[in-house]
């Protein structure tokens, strides 16, 4: 397990645990199991302790922290029959952006999302999640194919923002992005979206204008990454803290502000201490948002989705 | 044009002190370095006479340029919840958005206008970039909505002029919420079989470009302009490579198939209202001297004529 710079006291205990049993198993005569398992619980207070408490900047790093799980996770384990399907038809295929038919619960779905990768080789290939302008145009073509089969569309959202490139811009990054939210408000089928990691921006936006929108405990949606506002308002980068504060970027704040309509509960430190748990807490929430839209008539899927929008910006915080 | 000289003129040298008047005279063009005094530069609608460079025009001095004897209507913006997150940096945002009010005596970024042009029945919008880098907030949002729905009640074609540098960070989320809202503003004009016509002025970037600036059913820019969803500085530290001469300017754009044409200010007018017209079934418009309002159309009668026969 990687630790975040804010999990050191815990890391500190772990690693005690771990070297009285290394100790142990080099000494047969030593017996440690008492200590060691008080260790294990002081581990496990500290880690609740921390996870009650994260701060903006804390969840912005749980929400990148390599080990948690990326959507190809997500599909593997709450999808069956997943069929990848690729290519804008125009220009490539954009590996940061997964999608294909698959079931859910048996149903025949479409789903898409930001894939990171898990490894340096697997992470290059993804372009670390961060969609050219084929990505979109993929998504739009399997949206399109979704709402010609009456199939709902799933979208998972994990993706620092969208590719800053010189073939990304000349090759119409901002249209790709204006079309996605587009076609995202066009079909009509039910749209769910879940944010398991970072909601980048436009970049997220751009698959996440559904009808139902969850975020997991940890993670962030935001209009610009805490560092990029630092630089930009405080004209200071490692002022990120205070940015991703006041960039209300949470879950919680999020779901104040009307933006979003469900918060998933995580496992007690982080969906990357039990992916399993996490992965299943979502397959729960995605079951649930589709059965809060299913009988629905295609109008008004669409109505809905719309209003929805058209209706964000009456609730700001209390002070 | 004596009619705007006389009503235009003691509204803007209200806005100034008298001591900023001095300094405001003349302006250096950023682009050549020509002096340019401030009566001529107006004329020119900011255009800088020596090298063509499009400086930033305020959306009441557009208006006053575009509208038959700059003659417009103002279309009301609901206000939005203002400071939604409570929003503080180096400063407050209420502090912040109480000085641009106050330094471009509007209410936000964006200002809509109803009327003519070339007598052709519009809805506009324009967005300043003086007031805070024509961020794009709930106001901006309110306002696309607004120009929309006003441009479908009148049955009018919407022309909307960018220029921005994005979303307004200190709405956070629901600054960027204004992208899916502004989204479904361009779909209600679709729906209604309007035309809408995006002229993309220096600069237009981020959330806005990926959003309803690059949604027109024509889309125009002004020449030069820089246009991107991404800023040229990101890109060159994140590829770690110089980017190309050109790159992000309207007419790199134009010819990687982003716009439909790159027109000059001047000619701005013209170019909008021959598109609307053919787009919207009407005869061509009639060059020169525009007769006064009242007047009949002198073809009318050969019109009546034709149709009996
Ligand atoms: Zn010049």
């Amino acid at each position: 397990m990687q630790y975040l710079d804010f999990e050191k006291p815990l890391a500190d205990i772990e690693g005690k645990a771990e070297e009285l049993r290394a100790m142990a198993r080099t000494n047969p005569g030593m017996d440690v199991t008492k200590e060691a398992e008080a260790l294990d619980r002081k581990a496990d207070q500290a880690l609740r302790d921390l996870y009650k408490t994260l701060t903006p900047w804390q969840k912005c790093q749980v929400a990148r922290h390599p080990e948690r799980p990326h959507c190809l996770d997500y599909v593997e384990g709450l999808f069956t029959e997943f069929t990848a399907l690729a290519g804008d038809r125009a220009f490539a295929d954009d590996h940061a952006v997964i999608g294909g038919l698959a079931r859910f619960n048996d149903r025949p779905v479409m789903v898409i999302g930001h894939e990171k990768g898990n490894d340096t080789k697997s992470r290059i290939q993804r372009n670390f999640g961060m969609a050219r302008p084929e990505g979109y145009r993929k998504a739009i073509r399997l949206m399109d194919l979704a709402d010609r089969f009456r199939l709902p569309v799933i979208t998972l959202i994990d993706t620092a923002g969208a590719y800053p490139g010189k073939g990304a811009e000349e090759r119409g990054q901002a249209e790709a992005i204006a079309r996605s939210t587009e076609k995202c408000l066009t079909i009509g089928v039910p749209l769910v979206s879940v944010v398991i990691g970072e909601g980048g921006s436009g970049g997220a936006v751009a698959f996440a204008t559904a009808n139902r929108v969850a975020m997991l405990e940890h993670s962030i949606y935001s209009v610009i990454s805490p560092e990029g506002c630092a630089s930009i308002l405080w004209k200071d980068a490692e002022k990120m803290r205070e940015a991703a504060e006041a960039l209300r970027l949470t879950a919680q704040d999020l779901q104040k502000l009307g933006i979003i309509d469900r918060i998933v509960k995580e496992p007690v430190g982080g969906a990357q201490r039990a992916p399993k748990e996490a992965i299943e807490a979502v397959g729960k929430a995605i079951e649930a948002m589709l059965g809060e839209l299913s009988g629905k008539k295609p109008e008004t899927l669409v109505r809905e989705r719309r209003q929805k929008f058209l209706d964000m910006g009456s609730k700001g915080l209390a002070a | 044009m004596n009619w705007i000289t006389n009503y235009v003129r003691p509204k803007i040298n209200s806005l100034f002190s008298r001591r900023e008047v001095p300094e405001n005279l003349w302006t250096k063009c950023p682009e050549c370095g020509t002096m340019l005094f401030h009566r001529e530069l107006a004329a020119n609608l900011n255009v800088c006479g020596t090298c063509d460079h499009h400086m930033t025009i305020s959306p009441r001095q557009r208006f006053a340029a575009l509208f038959d004897g700059g003659i417009f209507t103002e279309i009301k913006v609901p206000e939005p919840l203002v400071d939604p997150l409570q929003f503080r940096d180096q400063k407050k945002y209420t502090d912040r958005l109480k000085a641009a009010q106050k330094a471009s005596g509007e209410k936000d970024a964006m200002l809509l206008a109803e009327g003519e042009i070339g007598r052709t029945p519009i809805v506009a919008a324009a967005q300043d970039f003086s007031f805070m880098a024509g961020s794009m907030g709930m106001y901006v949002g309110n306002a696309i909505i607004a120009a929309a729905e006003r441009a479908v009640k009148l049955k009018r074609p919407l022309v909307l002029f960018s220029a921005s540098g994005g979303a307004r960070m200190q709405e956070g989320m629901l600054s960027l919420m204004q992208m899916p809202r502004t989204t479904v503003a361009v779909q209600l004009l679709k729906e209604a079989r309007l035309p809408y016509i995006v002229v993309l002025t220096h600069p237009t970037t981020g959330g806005v470009t990926a959003s309803y600036a690059m949604l027109g059913d024509v889309q125009i820019a002004e020449p030069n302009a820089q246009i991107g969803f991404a800023g040229a500085r990101v890109i060159e530290q994140t590829i770690r490579e110089k980017l190309p001469e050109g790159f992000q300017r309207a007419e790199y754009l134009l010819d990687h198939g982003m716009l439909d044409r790159v027109v000059h200010r001047k000619a701005l007018k013209e170019e909008l209202v021959t598109l609307i017209r053919m787009l919207t079934g009407q005869p061509p418009a009639i060059r020169g001297d525009l007769a006064a309002p009242a007047e009949k159309p002198a073809d009318a009668p050969a019109e009546k004529a034709e149709a009996k026969a």
